[in-house]
């Protein structure tokens, strides 16, 4: 097995690669000859729509070809996807290995292994009124699909989508987020290598090269990111009617009760906040509502906890990512600076601008006209927010936008009723956190603010199928009733028959009254 | 236009009582008296509005309403609870199950052909789901717009369903406000409006919308099928609407050789559904508005459309009617042929082999119905896995919209997304998934601080090889 973690020497290499790949973005901006422009994507959608008119990539083999070559990817190249996550985000092996590579493996392997299940037609029951008829639901592939990624997740959120639809037997184009320009780079490399380039392709870039590709007529569009380049991509899917989803995010929140193990649900916290991504991902908690009187209890938890995870200097350690780059570096300074909450940090915060490093932060008592309160932190400060009585927490919560997620750790089996039954988020967890994308049984996406649609496992599938209805009727059984010249004993007849009711039929036919 | 009526929709959805299964089913309980008790109201506004024939308007309207309310009513207890999903055992003890909720406040769009059943279809799959509703009716069919602003306030929770009446700047003034889920049925170049608007408070739509839903017929031999599929085409272009119908017959595919036979035929059908003189017609819809008489009446304008006609092409203006109208081969370049027609002119296009029908198909936008009348079992599998549509059915036309174990909906320009039976209240909920899990067993693994014991062990986990764990743990296993 390899060795663990990367030397220093290649960490300072990697960081002039960082440096020299910014350079380099900055000098494609300023080029105005974009090398993907309007020409390359009608050419691409040309040859896109002419390899699916040839009907290839709705075949069963088509499909598992191409997923087992998908799979080779993340078998074969894990020391690469490990390099580029390392490049783009710091990201720890131990966290790629988990949450990128094996989610990818485990998806894959998970569509291959059902996938002539998920294609067989459904039988459908019909009723009196369209008998005698048979009638099934096919699920056909929409056709071109675009696919956007995002930067925290860049293996996992452009390859998880891409299963689905090729699953589903479209044709795909990948945009992987030029924030995450090293993994980007590789998924162009290996896309382009493993899978069938005429089907499957990935066009790099930033805003430009987004912008054309969403001039496009595309038949399915899936994008992962915030609401308000989301609200783009919808307006410019609505000129062509495209079907969307939208995986976005928002303020997850976690309810904390006082009757429970403190150091197992402290541990959960810290994995669900730091452990992913250091606080950059979509269903990472976001707050902590608890009481005036548990707060202080939970907060030494926490720093017991953090100090066994990361250590006395968690700036120095390698199992946290760093902030993304100076954007929102800059961005979460500002919500640690804010006046607002001066005197509320009560652990951590720690700061290293060479390096993009901000050591996990705790703030106590936030009031609720923060910044911090009031934009999706993304980052790795974890806002306490506390009340008098737990219950006020829905209130709280239901006042916002509705989140991805949201959490509840309560042994209070009346707490977690009232939480199931009165929070509206894309997925709720109790006494855990962000577990239940790994589900894949579970659908995965947002509701209001949060995002629409969604996937994983079989509802991948689904969401890059068209159901398509189909009835099959014989020539028996036509019943002249259907037709004109209307008549009242016809009514009588129709009445009957779609009310179901047999004996109504019988009289009908009868004539009697 | 003041948003006093959002605000009390949104206080009725937060007080809980529209998610109560009582308050649901007194709901749709409710819509079916409203329903029987108003019957002849019913049948004298869309006598008004499009002049349907009472029988055209239980079998399309008031009956489609009264069987979706009854199988809602048999079936939501069912579709209300949560369901158990299967975990591996990895996660064990944890409990998952997918929770159903409503979305809040939903707009629904009626379009003015069906306007009763595009009204409360839709409407029982929102009350079903537990959301407050408000109703747009199309003020293109008055009575029935104002018989429904007068009627669902009467027997419906009226702080919790509304029906707001008006045009364009009504419509205009609705699409600024922040709904939860948007149901619109009509046509695309609204729908471009609608979800336009929709971006702004990111709202989920649902785009009911049209085509021009083809009819391949293929050269049937037996005389009874002839006469059957004769019938079922005539009514699947004129008997509902006068072919303004969504799901209406646009044109129909035909072999060469087979083209006289199918038009005779066709002339049989409407000559004794119908009638034969313009003045004298019977059983057939008017056009609803002066716009749509003169749209179609240019569609026939064209000399070369002219010159297709083979039966009908006479127009009543004075009482809005147009002749059901057959055409044989017009240009494909005319605009009859590139417009969704929606109304009484059917084209009919001639092909050398039948075969050719489905490339026919393919290049133009894919359809919200597609329908083929054939008894060969090869020709029909090629359809359904060569063709695109919103739904396909099979020596029948139209019927499909009553079967509520079908989704209907369309694909491509026809729309997306889809309703009836389950479908309806799955369109209006959002999905929750739920994950439960205890304090006990928990796995160290999962947490910092990393090493490779851990890293073995999430191996080993992730692919759910339990066998490899337990050996990890007893130290066999390297």
């Amino acid at each position: 097995m390899r060795s663990a973690y990367i030397n220093k020497e290649r960490e300072i290499e990697i960081e002039k690669e960082i440096e020299r790949e910014k350079e380099k973005e900055t000098e494609r901006e300023m080029d105005n000859d974009s090398k993907f422009d309007g020409e390359s994507a009608r050419v691409m959608m040309k040859e896109l729509r002419e390899t699916y008119s040839t009907g290839k990539t709705k075949s069963y083999e088509w499909r598992i070809c191409q997923l087992n070559n998908l799979l080779k990817i993340a078998e074969f190249h894990e020391p690469e996807i490990l390099q580029a996550l390392h490049s783009d985000i710091s990201k720890p092996e131990f966290e790629s290995f988990v949450h990128e590579i094996w989610l990818i493996k485990t998806s894959c392997k998970l569509a291959i292994k059902e996938l002539k299940r998920w294609m067989k037609p459904e039988k459908v029951g019909t009723t009196l009124v369209t008998f005698p008829s048979s009638a099934e639901i096919v699920a056909e592939p929409f056709g071109v699909v675009l696919i956007i990624s995002a930067w925290n997740y860049p293996f996992l959120l452009s390859l998880d989508p891409v299963i689905g639809a090729i699953a589903a037997g479209n044709t795909v184009v990948l945009k992987p987020s030029e924030v995450s320009p090293a993994t980007s780079s590789l998924l162009a490399k290996y896309i382009g290598e493993y899978m069938d380039s005429s089907a499957v392709k990935v066009v790099e870039g930033a805003i430009p090269e987004t912008s054309v590709l969403l001039e496009q007529k595309w038949d399915k569009i899936l994008y992962t990111g915030n609401s308000k380049v989301g609200r783009i991509v919808l307006a410019a899917a609505a000129k062509h009617l495209t079907p969307v989803v939208l995986e976005l995010g928002g303020k997850s929140p976690i309810i904390v009760d006082s009757d429970i193990d403190l150091k197992i649900a402290a541990r959960r916290i810290i994995s669900g906040k730091w452990g992913c991504n250091n606080g950059q991902a979509c269903i990472s908690p976001d707050y902590i509502i608890t009481t005036k009187d548990f707060a202080p209890k939970l907060v030494d938890s926490l720093k017991l906890q953090l100090l066994k995870f990361y250590g006395e200097e968690p700036l120095k350690s390698d199992d946290l990512s760093r902030v993304v780059n100076s954007n929102h570096f800059n961005r979460l300074i500002k919500l640690l600076d804010d006046d607002k909450v001066s005197g509320k940090i009560v652990h951590g915060g720690q700061r290293d601008i060479v390096n993009l490093k901000i050591a996990p932060a705790i703030l106590l008592d936030v009031p609720e006209d923060s910044l911090i309160m009031n934009e999706e932190i993304f980052g790795p400060l974890l806002a306490i927010v506390t009340v008098d009585r737990l219950e006020e927490s829905f209130n709280i919560i239901n006042s916002r936008p509705k989140p991805l997620a949201a959490y509840l750790f309560t042994n209070n089996k009346k707490l977690k009723e009232k939480f199931v039954g009165d929070v509206s988020a894309g997925g709720l967890l109790i006494n855990d956190t962000t577990l239940h994308l790994t589900v894949p049984t579970l659908p995965f996406g947002g509701v209001g603010e949060s995002g629409m649609g969604g996937y994983h496992g079989k509802f991948s599938f689904d969401t890059f199928s068209h159901k398509k209805a189909v009835m099959y009727r014989s020539y028996l059984g036509d019943a002249s009733e259907r037709y004109p010249p209307y008549t009242t004993r016809k009514l009588r007849f129709l009445k009957a028959v779609m009310n179901g009711s047999f004996l109504d039929i019988f009289r009908a036919i009868l004539g009697w009254p | 236009m003041e948003t006093g009526y959002l605000r009390e929709l949104r206080q009725s959805f937060s007080s809980g009582r529209t998610r109560d299964a009582a308050w649901r089913k007194s709901q749709l309980r409710a819509i079916l008296r409203l329903l029987d008790e108003n019957e002849n109201q019913i049948f004298q506004a869309l006598q008004r509005d499009l002049g349907k024939h009472p029988i055209e308007v239980y079998r399309d309207e008031i009956g489609v309403v009264k069987k979706s309310v009854t199988y809602a009513l048999s079936c939501i207890d069912k579709w209300m609870a949560p369901k158990k999903n299967q975990l591996p055992l990895l996660f064990f003890p944890s409990r998952a199950e997918v929770r159903p909720e409503p979305l809040g406040i939903i707009l629904i769009f009626v379009s003015w052909n069906f306007p009763i059943t595009l009204a409360l279809d839709p409407l029982v799959g929102a009350i079903s789901a537990g959301n407050t509703v408000v109703i747009k009716p199309s003020e293109l069919s008055p009575e029935t717009s104002a018989f429904l602003a007068r009627t669902i306030p009467a027997y419906l929770d009226r702080k919790a369903i509304k029906v707001i009446e008006g045009g364009t700047d009504i419509a205009e003034n609705l699409l600024q406000q922040k709904w939860d889920k948007i149901f619109f049925t009509g046509s695309a170049r609204v729908a471009r409006i609608v979800m336009a608007a929709a971006v702004t408070h990111l709202t989920p739509v649902t785009l009911e919308l049209g085509g021009k839903c083809p009819a391949i017929v293929d050269s049937l031999s037996a005389t009874l099928d002839l006469k059957v599929a004769a019938k079922r085409l005539a009514a699947g272009k004129w008997g509902a609407c006068c072919g303004q119908a969504c799901i209406a017959i646009d044109y129909i595919l035909v072999e060469q050789k087979f083209s006289s036979a199918l038009i005779e035929l066709l002339k049989k059908s409407v000559k004794r559904f119908y009638g034969e003189n313009v003045k004298n017609l019977k059983n057939l819809s008017t056009i609803v508005n002066k716009h749509h008489f003169n749209r179609l009446r240019n569609l026939m304008e064209d000399p070369a459309v002219a010159a297709s006609i083979v039966y009908g092409g006479e127009v009543d203006e004075e009482n809005m009617i147009i002749q059901p109208t057959i055409l044989l081969d017009p240009p494909l370049d005319a605009e009859i042929m590139q417009e969704e027609i929606f109304g009484p002119l059917l084209p009919i296009i001639t092909l050398d082999n039948i075969k050719d029908s489905i490339e026919f198909i393919n290049s133009r936008p894919k359809p919200l119905a597609l329908y083929a009348f054939t008894k060969d079992d090869a020709f029909k599998k090629q359809i359904v896995a060569e063709t695109s549509s919103g739904s396909l059915t099979f020596n029948d036309t139209v019927i499909q919209f009553v079967c509520d174990d079908l989704p209907f909906g369309g694909v491509g320009l026809s729309g997306f997304g889809r309703y009836h039976g389950k479908y309806s209240f799955d369109a209006f909920s959002h999905e929750k998934a739920v994950l439960h899990r205890s304090f006990y067993l928990e796995l160290e693994a999962r947490h910092p601080p990393w090493n490779d014991f851990k890293l073995r062990f999430l191996r080993f986990a992730y692919m759910f090889d339990y066998w490899g764990l337990i050996l990890l743990y007893m130290g066999l296993k390297r």
